[in-house]
């Protein structure tokens, strides 16, 4: 085994044990912290993938901005515990039966297609870094990036629109 | 080395749990980390495979989804803060009604 593969199975597992983690942690903010875990062992991915731009990205916006706005709505609301409705009792076995028809699918899917090795190419000098990224964002999509840029104005109008109190007549 | 196929297989792990927590989880705020969870796992999927195939423009989606990520949870978490201000709760079973 290379010192490659291990590190990605070390890290695969702290993925998904932190991803599992999130599911069963009974309060809101234990599942918000496991989530940021599972969010930087994903940026090394990105980084393992020689992808280092999306990686750092990843760790400010998603691991940074994001879970901060997370943590910080569960504190304003006190939103720790979970619901104390009792659910009905085919809900929890009827989804796990269809998330593991689901994995199981995917994985066979997989399976059944030609892989490539990744050992196979190497990458090409600067491949993913801020460079190649900006060169391929200002050229070839530069009409999506100012898409995104009005679909951030709007959600920003809609988040204020929605949580402003109504004035009292 | 770790073949594309081991990321595909890390990527379908990691959205079956997104899905499992949308589907198991009531607390809507959970639910909403669970929809990051998948939007990482589709994220993990296309670096892996813009990798592979050494095209920058699966890192390009990344961009996008990353920006289509940060709007959503910026509505939906003002969506849940004025369900909280009306209702008092935010448990996604009392969530029945049109009109509250």
């Amino acid at each position: 085994m290379t010192p490659d593969f291990a590190l990605f199975l070390i890290l695969a597992l702290v993925a998904v044990a932190s991803a599992l983690g999130m599911l069963f942690s009974k309060n809101a903010v234990y599942s918000a912290l496991y989530l940021i875990i599972n969010f930087g062992t994903v940026a090394v991915f990105y980084l393992l993938l020689s992808a280092p731009f999306i990686a750092l990205a990843q760790v400010t916006v998603y691991a940074g901005a994001i879970m901060v706005l997370f943590l910080f709505v569960i504190m304003l609301l006190g939103a720790e515990q979970t619901g104390r409705t009792p659910a009905r009792w085919w809900n929890q076995p009827l989804a796990l039966f269809l998330g593991a028809l689901l994995l199981v699918e995917g994985v066979y899917l997989v399976f059944s297609q030609r892989s490539t090795l990744l050992a196979d190419l190497a990458p090409a000098e600067g491949f993913g870094g801020p460079i190649t990224i900006g060169e391929t964002l200002f050229n070839q999509y530069l009409l999506p990036f100012e898409a995104t840029s009005i679909l951030l104005l709007v959600a920003m109008v809609g988040a204020i629109v929605l949580t402003r109190r109504k004035a009292r007549p | 080395m770790p073949s594309l196929a081991h990321y595909i297989v890390l990527s379908a792990v990691l959205f079956t749990i997104g899905a499992l927590g949308v589907l198991i989880r009531r607390n809507p705020i959970v639910i909403f980390m669970s929809v990051e969870l998948m939007l990482n796992s589709a994220n993990l999927a296309f670096v892996a495979f813009a990798r592979a195939y050494q095209a920058v423009h699966g890192q390009i989606f990344v961009f996008f989804v990353m920006t289509v990520a940060a709007a959503e949870v910026a509505v939906g978490l003002a969506l849940i803060v004025a369900i909280f201000r009306t209702k008092q709760t935010i448990d996604i079973d009392q969530m029945s009604m049109l009109k509250g």
